[in-house]
């Protein structure tokens, strides 16, 4: 019928709509935990409710479950438009949704379980990582596939970056989740003592630099270009933006283990590598940017590039923070206290959140047969309701993160601590309730972003009077 | 050899690899290739195609009603 190319809209609509469903999930349970640290009675004395079993429920789903559907959603759609040829694959394509739909699922049941491998951003128990690495082999070669049977002669940059995030979290994911199995619930991981925590850090630095970075770099570079109308400021730049990010990144794990019984060498090589990866970051940062070049009045009329625009803001923002975090002094001071929770939420809602909603924006109104979403004007309500809430939370953070710091490293003449942790805690309070207030604001703009969605998805009610005339028909 | 003379070689080996990463990108030869490359998401579909407006989706709808 179509004589020109029918690209698989289906696969990219369905997740484009599960990740607004796992953004709000994700992000109502991350407000839920913020207040449990205020009002611990929160959690009921349900055990399924309490804070170290909702915390990792909160940070899969916003990352995994959000943020993943996200990366499905925008690949599947980038990779048919750039390589001018539908996806490979299609049956496949309908199986990463629904295999991917069921290891959340899965994990929304046995994480409030409390069934656990305890490693961080890996919790999930063997046979949902199995699961996870099978369908992840299938959306590889949906990917791949794509790619090879393209029509055109280059292969876009955006589809390096989803490439590159592709590979490595399957490579990653296999690698940390080898573990020797002692009931359909409970294993054992084959590494053990500093090892074990090295290829934890391996991976979970890198889930940020692949999963969370590359991944939404893909993102980046389409739907910027896309949006302003306008090629990416530099191509070139963005080639050498590429080889130097994913190089650098694999080696910056070990800064999560400073002052650990991790090697000395090993920590100061991660550090090394966490402060070279500032320069790969900025370029891509510079490159995102400077694509409105010469047309910044666009920023002022359209929401959906001040998502896109500011998201590169925050990520300039968080990976300046990151390297300075990483400096093994800097590190003693802000390890284990809350600068860290600042830190990763700069960069998961202020850069992952933000060009995520941007890229929706873009795709729902394409996916559903509309010209532009419902409402425009709440696109504008989002952002900045957004953006309130993402200063809020952060700068409460950093402030706490630095206090805590500062009160346990305090020491008296005679070499005692001056504060208890009780105190550091107490003294936290307030800034916990500004955190709170933050997250209420970020999840109230998630709200009205599914609210816009569900209105712009709807069945459009003209068409009802022709649907009757064809029936009677 | 000594095994931080191999480290040090690495190290050498890694850089001209980066310096020729950027020679070869920035090199006139590729330009016109780049630029080419750089217009790919902008020349993907017509504003108004038919796909873009999403038809599949409301074909699909009707079709179902028609059931």
């Amino acid at each position: 019928m179509q004589s020109t190319t029918t690209y698989n809209n289906t696969v990219v609509r369905q997740f484009s709509i599960m990740t607004i469903v796992w953004g709000v999930v994700g992000m109502g349970v991350g407000v839920l935990i913020a207040a449990q640290l205020i009002w611990p009675a929160l959690n009921f004395d349900v055990p399924w409710l309490s804070y170290g079993r909702l915390r990792p429920l909160h940070t899969n789903a916003v990352i995994f479950a959000f943020g993943g559907s996200a990366l499905f959603a925008t690949s599947y759609w980038v990779v048919q438009r750039t390589c001018q040829t539908p996806l490979f694959a299609p049956k496949l394509a309908s199986f990463t949704f629904w295999g991917w739909q069921t290891v959340i699922v899965l994990a929304a049941i046995t994480l409030p379980l409390g069934m656990t491998q305890g490693k961080e951003y890996a919790e999930l128990e063997w046979p949902i990582a199995l699961l996870i690495a099978v369908v992840w082999v299938a959306y590889a070669v949906v990917f791949f596939g794509t790619i090879v049977q393209r029509k055109v002669k280059h292969i876009y940059v955006a589809n390096w970056f989803y490439g590159a995030f592709i590979l490595a979290v399957a490579m990653l994911h296999i690698v940390n989740n080898l573990a020797i199995p002692v009931s359909m619930t409970k294993s054992y991981p084959v590494y053990a003592g500093a090892v074990d925590a090295m290829v934890q850090w391996w991976y979970g630095h890198n889930a940020v630099g692949f999963f969370l970075t590359a991944g939404f770099l893909g993102m980046m570079y389409y739907f910027v270009p896309k949006q302003a109308n306008r090629p990416i400021y530099s191509y070139r730049l963005s080639i050498v933006h590429f080889w130097a990010l994913i190089s650098i990144y694999m080696w910056a794990g070990p800064h999560h283990l400073h002052y650990t019984a991790l090697p000395e060498w090993a920590q100061s090589l991660g550090m090394v590598f966490s402060l070279v990866l500032l320069a790969p970051s900025w370029g891509g940062m510079i490159n995102g940017i400077m694509t409105l070049s010469g047309a910044w009045y666009k920023l002022r009329t359209d929401p959906i590039l001040k998502f896109l625009i500011v998201s590169l803001s925050f990520y300039g923002m968080a990976t300046f923070e990151g390297p300075m975090m990483s400096i093994k002094t800097v590190n003693a001071l802000s390890h284990y206290t809350d600068w860290t929770i600042g830190h990763v939420h700069a960069g998961a809602m202020g850069w992952v959140a933000f060009i995520t909603f941007g890229a929706m924006y873009f795709l729902i109104p394409r996916l559903f047969g509309r010209e532009t979403m419902h409402s425009v004007k709440a696109i504008e309500w989002h952002f900045w309701i957004a953006t309130l809430g993402v200063v809020l939370y952060i700068s409460a953070m950093w402030i706490a993160g630095v206090m805590q710091g500062l009160m346990w490293r305090a020491v008296n003449e005679d070499g005692t601590l001056t504060y208890t942790f009780t105190e550091s805690l107490v003294a936290t309070y307030p800034y916990y309730m500004v955190r709170l207030l933050g997250g209420i604001l970020f999840f109230t703009g998630m709200l009205i972003m599914a609210w816009n969605v569900w209105m712009t998805a709807r069945p459009a009610r003209e068409a009802a009077p022709v649907r009757t005339a064809t029936q009677e028909a | 050899m000594d095994i931080n003379t191999v480290r040090g070689l690495l190290t050498l080996v890694l850089l001209i690899a980066f310096i020729g990463i950027v020679v070869w990108a920035y090199s006139s030869r590729r330009k016109k290739d780049f630029e080419e490359a750089a217009r790919l998401p902008l020349e993907d579909d017509a504003p108004n195609g038919p796909e873009d407006r999403g038809e599949g989706w409301q074909d699909k709808r009707e079709g179902r009603d028609h059931e």
